[in-house]
Formats: structure tokens, sequence, C-alpha cells
């Protein structure tokens, strides 16, 4: 066995020594190409209308190809190079929220809401690129490695009933999308720091230096997201170049204590910022490793509609370049630094406003010399976020622990009123709007009893449904999946669904240790595929650079995530175990007792004892006895 | 030993060792008059004793926490809420006369706030009887009919949304509140309920949502909140009446509110909703107020008896004594505290205690003879309420959709100076923090704790297990006595028969006869199934009654009463013509009408003490000793013993009080005193509890009048 095996071992070493040859060939050649590794670090500040301000940390990191370098990287995170490699992923998101994004006031129309706007708790879904029957298991195995990677019960989407196959509705459309939720995960630190450690620079310089912890969990609304698409190569399938996308998301109070202090009359003024104010921190020099590390400040539609810049009308001008005075100082607002480059958007289809960006490069500063970006507002303005076509909420209805329903209800926005006015003019103007539901089998939905309600009147199904797709839930095995497409007018103003279930029992050892908390439902997802949501800002050499504009320049369909749902579920009183217990041993005891004592009685063999017995003793007894046996014997007759 | 003997001589027995659980109870059926006395006397003896048995609460949940952390409304919420107070009861905010001013005020406080404001418009509706709608959830789909827009009511909602909670569930604040004529109580509730708003939206451990529902009772409180949850728990998505609030013209003018305000997006006229209701306070002030303490009284009792968890008012309790300094008061019958024979019997067990205290130093159960009778009258109280299954307040609405609620009434000392009227909206806003926070912490549905309890003072409980005693107790006899009786009846028939007869008939006739005596009492069941068939007659006719239009409540009831009769006679005619010959002819009939009738009154009340305990217990104690006494007279009256007479006496004692409208006016008598009673009252009553569908109406139509019509019908038996 040894001799047969020596020259392969031998091989083996040659050929790593031809490899690493290969390698350091191929690595000194990438140096000069183009395709390298790249990290790019951006964040975004936006304020919102309720006086709260958005910070939106986006980090890419991209690897090409690994033919060249085989599983070795600079800067991408090996971890994630080898889950892609191993279970052959093609696109997966994975987000950890807490909190909900408020859709009426921090808007549902732009690229920053449609895609990181996510339900609590901990979302994954994920894309293969397996054949079919090995799908599921390459779901597993990656739920349990992201489970150890990000410190999270993720590996609880294992079972097969707690994640789904959407067919068609979910946005990357495509058979081998698997999709789980786990609405009650808490989100905290421990998930944050692994996600930080696959940053090359972690929160050690530039922008991951503003992700002080306590200022972040006091927001609120907290996402953090990681996207990976693997581009296969068009040689082979393993090799892929991986692009990941870590994006966080925090919705932020700036300076409340100041909003106390303020009088009625000032109430309305948005409080002013500062980066340093916000997270406690500020912004010294930049990752050595990163390609560009810039922060931005985006003034959204509505913003820049109310604050009426002097000359809006030659903006273009202003875009190309010259950064016009007029805006970054203007009457109502004051920036303490200078931005380095303004970017007007292009004309978007369904606003007349454009909304403005400011950028700010952080290279140019030091540790002696930190960034520090505040924002003063002068007079009050108040504007309204760009909503999303039909504002969505989902609530349960009826009572009881035996049946209810689940309702999602649609109403018209703001923006469907413009929408509307603008489409008026052909008649069979239709919204599409798209509806995944995810339902957990313990809630045993009746798909047939769907209904629809346009505009307060109970309308017929078909009527309104363009196209649907159910699979019913199994008990134990795998949850009810609804996907429709409705087709509403656009003059809509409500729409309702309502689907009718009955609440299923439970087996003791599937109740979680809080069962008396009830059960989540998680959200549904409601999507607008006529809308996209994507701000085009003008053309400009940089702007092919920068990660974050080009993905508000994808057109993603707008979509909202409705909110959790809770169903108390009849829970048993868990010291019945011990009740039954009980009750059950007594009852056995009396049965077999009276069982064995029935079996073990002779009548007849009793009498001739008892005769026995009375043959053997003299007196009055004996003669009482016989008397009684007589009687017996009479009486035993009668009753036959 | 004892067995053995009587075995032995008497020898009728057939068999020479019988079961012993067939010989307990052939014991217990032979004795059966002397076990029914001990265990009618022991019944109430142990009802009375339970004061003595009730126990300390305690805070089961320990999420719930209460008190550990330290209030955080400090004295510039207070002035926030002071500020709303003094707004509401400027009189210039009342110069509208559907009152839309004071809502929009309100709103405009909640908005400022941050909160999330919608109104809620609600045509208020009227309780109606529907028969076949007992015991089922609160149907939406009533058809309403002849709204006009002068009468509807508007709910002010405003709701927080926890910062960073996941919006699953949600804690409800409810002020009641009349916009056309608020007393000074009124609007101070709604100061307190704003100064903890005001609170609430800074706080950062806020997990679940709050609404604040300001109900306008202008329609009563209960239609409001009700009207308010009907709606968040069964919304109607289609809306056919064709008199919609919104075309009125006031209601839009509510709406131009949204125009003062900067944060338009915050305010809305859709319903909004937050996540599942965890728990539900309702919050008033009363205006006048006698006493010398502040106090703050407790009203729990939802319909059909259900109560809140035992931890919710256990943790009101805890804060409001040991936090706050206010006295916590559960409702009592007022004119029990001052009855001597209760102070007495109250000594009476305060003495035994101590008899048992020096026996055996370990024995400690007595309590002081005036705490006895306070908890005695807060016992009969919460009996009381519990039977009636009318709630007892708004927070009756939330308990038909499984949310626990209670109502705190808060009775403030003395007049209406500053300083006081921080200092109640001081204690009062910390109390409702402290339950907010209490609620808040919890992480599951209140659970923990009691559901079915008879409270004994507002720290003090009796749970099932102990107070079901009492009522076991006083229903055992009843199996037994049936049984004895069906089995006197067989056996004296048998040997009157066996004397009378032939011994040729007796060969001829044996088989014939033991299969029609043994099912002889078949048709004392055919007439007891006909009186209760009678009894769901009598208790349906009033949904016709209340059909006819200008009716006063005296001549309804007379209707009622006549046509009650009118249905007895008929049915007794129709139906049971062949019985009342077969009844003539057997003098021992009595026996096994009395037999049939004791079997269903206790199926009556088994049935009952599942539905509501306390209805089941006061039903037991009127119905136990009038079906277990009833005996015709006529035998009493040829016996003419001294014992024959007296219960000759009991008998006919009992078959007045047991008659319902009777029971009621002797009821009525006691709390109010005799000089107002009316006819018209005991059908107003009895509308108020069909309107509330309470069980308890069903049980009198169904068990208690058929029980005291046979009863009655066994007391002027001929035989």
């Amino acid at each position: 066995m040894v001799l047969l095996q020596r020259p392969h071992i031998l091989l083996l070493l040659i050929d790593t020594h031809q490899f690493l040859q290969c390698w350091i060939a191929f690595g000194s050649a990438n140096e000069e190409g183009q395709q390298q590794e790249e990290f790019s670090e951006e964040l975004l500040v936006k304020p919102l209308p309720d006086h709260k301000l958005l910070a939106h940390f986006h980090f890419q990191s991209s690897a090409p190809p690994s033919t060249s370098n085989g599983c070795h990287h600079h800067l991408f995170p090996k971890a994630i190079s080898q889950l892609v490699q191993k279970f052959r992923v093609k696109e997966m998101e994975l987000s950890f929220t807490q909190g909900r994004w408020n859709y009426e006031s921090w808007g549902g129309f732009d690229p920053i809401s449609s895609s990181n706007a996510k339900p609590p708790g901990v979302e994954l879904w994920a894309v293969f690129d397996v054949p079919q029957h090995h799908i599921d298991a390459s779901w597993k195995n990656l739920t349990h490695t992201l489970s150890g990677l990000f410190c999270a019960s993720i590996n609880f989407l294992e079972s097969t009933a707690t994640y789904s196959t959407p067919e068609w509705s979910f946005p990357p459309a495509s058979g081998n999308v698997r999709y789980g939720t786990l609405p009650c995960e808490a989100v905290c630190t421990e998930n944050l720091t692994p996600w930080l450690k696959l940053l090359p620079c972690r929160d050690k310089a530039a922008i991951a230096l503003l992700l002080d912890r306590p200022s972040l969990y006091r927001g609120f609304y907290h996402s953090q997201r990681l996207h990976l698409t693997s581009t296969e190569s068009s040689s082979e399938g393993i090799d892929s170049g991986i692009i990941l996308e870590q994006t966080l998301t925090v919705v932020l109070q700036p300076n409340s204590e100041r909003a106390i202090e303020v009088h009625a009359s000032e109430k309305h003024v948005q409080p002013s910022w500062s980066l340093s104010s916000i997270f406690g921190k500020q912004v010294s020099g930049r990752c050595v490793l990163a390609k560009s590390s810039s922060v931005y400040l985006l003034l959204d539609r509505g913003l820049v509609a109310e604050l009426k810049f002097p000359n809006k009308e030659n903006g273009k001008s202003a875009a190309n370049g010259l950064t016009s005075e007029n805006f970054w100082s203007n009457p109502s607002f004051e920036l303490s630094v200078n931005p380095d480059r303004i970017f007007l958007e292009e004309s978007s289809s369904h606003s007349k406003s454009l909304s403005i960006l400011y950028m700010f490069q952080v290279e140019k500063y030091s540790e002696s010399e930190p960034f520090d970006i505040g924002l003063m507002w002068k007079v009050p303005v108040a504007w309204l976020c760009q909503q999303t076509p039909l504002h969505a909420s989902r609530f349960f209805m009826g009572s009881g622990n035996e049946r209810g329903a689940i309702a999602i209800s649609l109403k018209s926005t703001q923006f469907t009123e413009g929408f509307m006015s603008a489409n008026s003019k052909d008649g069979s103007c239709e919204l599409r709007v798209d509806v995944f539901q995810v339902v957990p089998w313990y809630v045993k939905v009746y798909f047939h009893s769907l209904r629809v309600f346009v505009d307060q009147q109970p309308r017929a199904v078909s009527d309104f449904i363009e196209k649907i797709h159910v699979s019913p839930s199994k008990d134990k095995m795998s949850p009810g999946v609804m996907e429709v497409v409705l087709k509403l007018p656009c003059r809509v103003n409500t729409a309702a669904l309502t689907i009718e279930f009955d609440k299923g029992f439970l087996r003791i050892d599937e109740y979680p240790p809080d069962a008396n908390q009830g059960f989540d439902i998680p959200s549904a997802i409601i999507s607008f595929p006529n809308f996209h949501a994507s701000m085009v800002f003008l053309e400009d050499d940089s702007l092919n650079r920068s990660p974050l504009l080009s993905k508000f320049q994808e057109k993603c369909p707008v979509m909202s995530y409705t909110e959790v749902l809770l169903v108390p579920l009849t829970t048993p009183d868990f010291s019945m175990p011990y009740n039954v217990i009980t009750i059950k041993c007594t009852v056995f005891a009396l049965y077999f007792g009276s069982l064995l004592n029935v079996l073990q009685r002779r009548v007849a063999e009793e009498e001739r004892f008892l005769k026995a017995k009375a043959a053997k003793k003299t007196g009055r007894l004996p003669l009482l006895l016989s008397k009684l046996s007589a009687k017996l014997r009479g009486s035993g007759i009668n009753q036959d | 030993m004892a067995e053995t003997k009587e075995k032995s001589l008497s020898d009728e027995k057939p068999k020479p060792r019988v079961r012993p659980i067939v010989r307990l109870g052939i014991f217990l059926i032979s004795h059966s008059f002397l076990v029914s006395i001990v265990c009618c006397t022991a019944g109430v003896l142990a009802l009375f004793l339970l004061p003595v048995l009730a126990k300390n609460t305690y805070i089961s949940e320990n999420a719930l926490m209460p008190g550990s952390a330290s209030p955080m409304l400090s004295n510039q919420h207070v002035s926030d809420g002071n500020r709303l107070v003094k707004d509401l009861t400027n009189p210039n905010s009342k110069s509208s006369e559907t009152g839309i001013e004071s809502h929009k005020i309100i709103a405009q406080y909640m908005l400022d706030l941050g909160a999330e404001v919608s109104f809620h418009k609600f045509h208020p509706q009227m309780n109606q009887f529907h028969p076949l709608h007992f015991f089922s959830s609160p149907v939406s789909g009533k058809i309403q009919e002849n709204y006009s827009c002068s009468s509807y009511g508007i709910n002010t909602v405003g709701i927080i949304r926890a910062p960073r909670g996941d919006g699953k569930e949600a804690i409800v604040l409810v002020t009641p509140y009349n916009a056309l004529k608020s007393g000074f109580g009124e609007a101070l509730s709604l100061g307190i309920a704003y100064s903890v708003f005001s609170l609430l939206t800074q706080v950062t451990w806020l997990a679940k949502d709050i609404i604040w529902l300001v109900a306008d009772s202008q329609y009563g409180e209960y239609a409001a909140v009700a009207a308010w949850l009907r709606e968040y728990q069964t919304p109607k998505f289609s809306s056919l009446s064709t008199p919609n609030a919104e075309m009125c013209p006031d209601v839009n003018n509510l709406f131009e509110l949204k125009g003062h305000s900067i944060s338009g997006s915050k305010f809305s006229n859709s319903f909004r909703r937050a996540g599942t209701m965890a728990a539900a306070l309702v919050l008033k002030v009363r205006d006048q107020n006698e006493q010398f303490e502040d106090t703050i009284s407790i009203y729990a009792e939802a319909s059909n008896g259900q109560m809140p968890n035992l931890d919710l008012i256990n943790v009101v309790n805890y804060l409001a004594v040991h936090r706050q300094g206010l006295r916590v008061n559960v409702e009592k019958l007022w004119p029990l505290l001052n009855s001597s024979w209760l102070k007495s019997l109250g000594e009476i067990f305060e003495s035994l205690a101590k008899v048992a205290k020096s026996l055996y130093p370990k024995w400690k159960f007595g309590i002081p003879a005036t705490e006895y009778v306070e908890g005695t009258a807060t016992l009969a109280s919460s009996l009381y309420y519990q039977a009636l299954g009318v709630p007892t307040g708004p927070h009756g609405a939330f308990r038909d959709y499984q949310v626990d609620a209670i109502t705190l009434e808060i009775s403030p000392k003395f007049s209406l100076d500053k300083v006081w009227r921080n200092d109640i909206l001081l204690r009062g806003g910390r109390l409702i923090e402290g339950v907010i926070r209490s609620v808040n912490n919890l992480l599951e549905k209140f659970h923990q704790s009691f559901f079915l309890y008879l409270l004994t003072s507002p720290s003090k409980f009796v749970s099932v297990g102990v107070y079901m005693i009492a009522f076991a107790l006083l229903i055992a006899p009843l199996p037994m006595v049936a049984a004895s009786l069906y089995v006197d009846a067989n056996s004296s028939s048998n040997c009157s028969k066996g004397d009378s007869s032939t011994p040729s008939a007796i060969t001829d006739t044996d088989e014939h006869g033991i299969a029609i005596r043994s099912w002889r009492w078949l048709n004392s069941a055919k007439l007891v199934f006909i009186v209760h068939l009678w009894g769901a007659i009598v208790s349906l006719l009033p949904y016709f009654i209340s059909q006819i239009p200008d009716c006063s409540p005296t001549t309804s009831f007379m209707i009622w009463v006549l046509l009650s009769i009118l249905s007895l006679l008929t049915l007794n005619s129709v139906l049971a013509s062949p019985l009342a010959c077969a009844k003539a002819t057997q003098e021992k009939e009595w026996a096994l009408v009395k037999s049939v009738t004791i079997s269903s009154v206790f199926i009556g009340l088994g049935l009952m003490s599942v539905i509501n305990f306390a209805t089941a217990e006061i039903g037991a104690l009127l119905m136990v000793p009038m079906c277990l006494l009833a005996r015709p007279l006529k035998l009493d009256v040829r016996a003419g013993t001294l014992r024959s007479f007296c219960r000759l006496i009991c008998n006919l004692v009992l078959g007045h009080i047991a008659f319902p409208p009777a029971a009621f006016f002797l009821l009525k008598g006691m709390l109010d005193g005799f000089g107002n009673a009316n006819v018209g009252d005991f059908w107003m009553w009895v509308e108020s509890l069909w309107a509330w569908n309470s069980a308890t109406y069903l049980f009198i139509g169904m068990v208690q009048l058929p029980c005291w019509v046979l009863c009655v019908s066994i007391l002027f038996h001929t035989c």
C-alpha cells in the first residue's frame, strides 16, 4: 500500500509546486491587469422629514474570477468566497434588522428604502447554481454556515417548515430561490462584530470608525445587510467573480436633548447635526486598502422642492463640474464643510423635482484634521418623502383561539394621486401589485376563502387577480405560500385582501420555551413591478466608479414589507404533563387493580372455601352461613 | 364490621360481597336525607368560610417586575397634562355644539408629541336581543340602518410606535370623554393620560406600541370602546350602509386639522392599528368624592363573570399601595358591612381560630371580625357582579376579544386647588406609567396567574380550587337524593303492587309490569322536558315583546307573564294530557317527578358552573334547598307532625323566594330599600341581561324557572 501511494504523493508535490509557480506568475500578471480585488466604502446621510436622520453605510468588496488567485485573496473575506464556492451560491442576501421602517414618513420610493427596508429579525434568501435536487441540501448547509459566521440562529431556517420556494413573485425570479425569515431574532452587536470582520479595515479606520455601537443601537431602525452576487465567468462554472455588498442602514435621532429644550416656536425646525454629534466619533483618514471612501449627503426630491434653490433652472451647468455657491449655501441651511462635488439627479419620471447629492472625499482628511460634516438648519422645513404607490398594512381579524383571518389592506398614498393624474389620459391604466405571503403551517390558511375588496366593495377574485400561485402548507413539513399578482385600477383608493385561517394545534415538544408569547407570521412582501426606484445622477467619470451611485442607478422594483404579526395559539398548561401523568397512573392503577381482582377471583372456589371453613367451625356461624349460601343459590337462580 | 353485621342481619342483599364502591353508593343513597343535610350545611358554611380561607395575592409572573424602575414622570409632564386640562375646561373650547373642538384640541396635542393620530367615527350600536347569538363572538356584519348625521361619536386615537419594537403587541390606554358635557373629572383623566403619553414618546424602553383611545362617551363608555374594538378586530371592508359618516359635514370639519399640522403624514383619516393587544387600562377620575383619602377603585368583571388575569390587578394594587400611597378599593356590597349577624359570625370564626391557635400554635387561620365582614361584603359583590354577567365598565369590551383589561377609577380627596391637582396628576400618572412599564416588560401574554378567582379585598383572593368546594358540597346531595327517590318510588310501588294484587295476577303481569315500572320515570321525564321546553319559549318571548313599539316596562312585563302562563297551559294541554291521566293513577308519581327534576337541576347547575360559576353558586343556594325539600303540601298537612309543619313552612317560603322575579325584588329591596320597587324593574333588569348577552339570562329562563315550576307543581300535587 505504502509503495503504491508514494508516487501519488510525489505527483502531488510536483503539482503543488507547479501550481505555486503558476500562481506567482499570474499574480504578477494580475497586478498589471485591470482585474483586481477592490474595496470601497461610502456613507450616505439623508435628513428625514420627522426630524430624524438616515445613515446608510455601504461597503463593497469585489473579487475577480479566481482562476488566477486560487483560494487566496488580498482583500476579499475568505469566509465568504469559500462559502460561495462550496455551496455554489449565485446570489444571496442576509439581513439583520431591528425596529420597523416607517414607510409613511421615511418614504418607500427610493433605492435606499426599497432595498434596505427589511422586516424585523433575520431575512435570508439565496439563489443556488446547483441541480434542483441538491438545492435543499445546499440551503441547509448554507444556513448552518451563516449561523456560525454571524452568531445568529439562522440554523433554524434549516427545517423545511421554515423556508419556502417562491416561484415567480420574488424579485430574483428563478426556480432556485429559497427564502426564509426569522421574525423574532434579536439583533445586536454580536451580529455586527462578525459582519465588521469581513471588512478589510474592520472598524478601525475611515468611515467604519463611525460605527459606534451605543449610538447605532440607540437608533430607531437598524438594518445590517449582506448581499453577494457571484458572476459566473464564461469558461468554467466554478470560478466566478464575487461582489460582496455590505450595507448598514440606521435611522437616528440627532441630539434629542436639545429637542426638549426648544420651545414650541422652534419645534418645527429640523435639528442640526454633525457626524460627531450623531455617532460621537469623527472620520480620520482613510482606510488604506480602500479604493475610495467618500461621504454623501442626499437631499431628496421633496426636500429640494421645498428649499427652492435659487437657480434651479441652470442646475445642469452647475452639476457639470462647477461647484456653484448656491447649492450648498442656501438660506435655509448651512453645511460646515464645502462639498467636493455636487450631483444633480437626472430628470426622473415620477417626480418633478430632482434630488441633490453632495459628495465629500474623506481621503483629504487625516488624523490631525478629522472629517466632520455638519448641517445647520435655519428655517423650519417640512416635506414628505416619496411613498410607495400604495401603502400596505396587514393585520389579523377576528378573535378567539379557533379561527381568524389575515387582511392585507392597501391604501393609496399621495404618490398615486400624482401618478393617476399623469396617466389619466388613457382610461385603462392599471397598477400591478405583487403580494408574496408565507404562512407557517400551524396557521391553516384556506386559500379558497381569499376575498378581494376594491374601494370598499366586495369584488370577484378573478376580476383583479391576474395570476395566483399557491402552495398549501403541509403539517410540520412546509409552510403555505401564496403569490398573487393583482391588477388594480390606478384610481383605486383602498383595496383589501382577506383570507381566513384556522389555528392549528402543536405537539407539546413543538412549542418554543416562550409559547405564550404567540407565534410570528413573517412579513408579506408587497412589490410594485411597474415602478422602479432608481436615482440616476448626471453622468460623470467618477460616477462609474462609485458603487453606491451605480447601485442607485439599478432599476429595482419598489418593494415594501408589511408588519410582522403575532398570532396567539392555544397553549396547553405546561404543568399539564405532570397532571396527566398523575391521572393516567391513577386510572391505570384502578384499572389493573380491578382487572386483576376479577381475574383472580373464582366465585365457586370461594364458596367452597367458605363451606369448608364453615364445616370446620361449630356453633351458630355455620348455621348462618349455610343459610346464607342457600339464599345465595336461590337468589342466583332467581336472577338467572 | 358494621357492614358485615348489617349484611348478615338483614340478609336481603343478594350477593355476599358487594364491591366497596357500590356499597358506599348504596349506603349514601339510603342515607340521602342525612347526607343532604350535612352537605348543604357544609356547603353554606364553606361559602361563609371563604373570606377566612382567602390567600394573599402575589405577583406570579416574574417578568412584570412592578416598581423595580423608578418612575420617570416628572413635573414637566405634569404641567403638560395641566395645559391640556386647562385647554379642555376652557369655555371657548365648548362653543361648538358637537364638541368637535375639544376632539381637535386633543388630536393636536397628540400630534405635537409626534404620535400618529386618527379619528374613528362610529354609530352607537344599540344592544339588541339576538336569541341565537349568545356566546357567539361579537358580530361585525350587522346591517346598520336609520343612521343620521346627528348620531355618531368620534373616538380620537393616538398611537406611539415603540422606537425599537417590532410592533407585534400593543398596550391600550382608554379615557372615556364626553365632549358635550364633560365634568372636571373627565378632563383630569385626559390630563393624566396625556402626561403619561408625553412621557412615553420620549422613553427608550418601550417594547410595545401604546394606543391612547379617547372614547367618546356621549353614547355610553362601553359603546364607544366596543365600536372601536369592533373596527380594530373585525373591520368591514365593504361599506354598504348608505349614509356614511364621511358625508356628514361636521366630520369633514375634523380633517381640516390636517392643514394645521406640519407633520401631516402623522395624521390620517383611515383607521390605524397596532399589533395584538397585550392589556388595556381604562382610566377614569370621579368628579365628586366624600372620602378622606385618595382612593382608586378597580373594576374588573367583564361579561359572563370573566375576569382579567389576577396579575394585572396585583400590579395595580402593588404600585398604588406601595409606590403611590393610594388606597385601593374593590366594589363592596355596602349593606352587608353593617349587618350584625355577619359581625357575630366573624367573631365566632375569630374565637374559633383563637382556640385552634391555643391548641396548636402553628394554626393561624383566623382573621379579625371587622376584616371578615369587609371580606364577606367584597366577596358578595364579587359574586354578585360575576353572576350578573354584565361588565362593570368599558373594560368588558376588551375581554370579549381575550384582552385583559381593568377600569381604574381615581377618586381624589378634595377640591380643585392647583397643588392638589398637580399631585393627583403626578401620582395617577406615575401609577399608569408603572403599570404600562410592567406590562411592557412582559414577554408572553398574561398567563401565569389566575383567571378564575373571587376577590375578598384588593390584596386577597379565593382561587377556583377553594371556592369550588362550597359549590360541590351544595350540589353533591342532588344525585343521591334523585337516586334514592327513584329507588323509593320503584320499590314502594313494587310493594304496594305486590300487596294489592293477587298471586295469580303477579305471574300474569309480572314481566310486563316490571317493564312498565322501570320505564315509568319516562313520564316524569316527559313532564320535566315539557316544562324546560316552556322555559326556552319563555326566554325567547322577550324578543318578540321588545318588537312591540311604545311599550312601558310594566306592560311588557305583564304581557310576558300572561304569554308565559298561556304558553304553559297550551303546552300542557297539547303535550302533557296523556301524562295527566297517568299521573292520576299513581300516587308516588311526585317522587319520580322530583327525582327527574333534581337530576335536571344538577345537570343545569353543573353546566352553568362551567360557564359562569357565580351564577351557578347563587342559583344553587336558591334552588338546592327548594328541590330537596319539595314535597306535596297535602302530605305534610295530613301528617300533622312538627317536622312536617316545619317542612311546610320552609317549602312555602322557598317557593316564594326561588321564583326569579321574587328573588330579584328581594335582592333589590335589600340593596336599595323596598320603597321604590316597581314591577317594570324586573323587565328592565332582564332587558339589560339579554342586551349584555349574559348567560345568567339563559340560566334563569331555562334552569331556574322550570325548576321552580316543577317544584311548585310538586307542592300542589294531588295525591
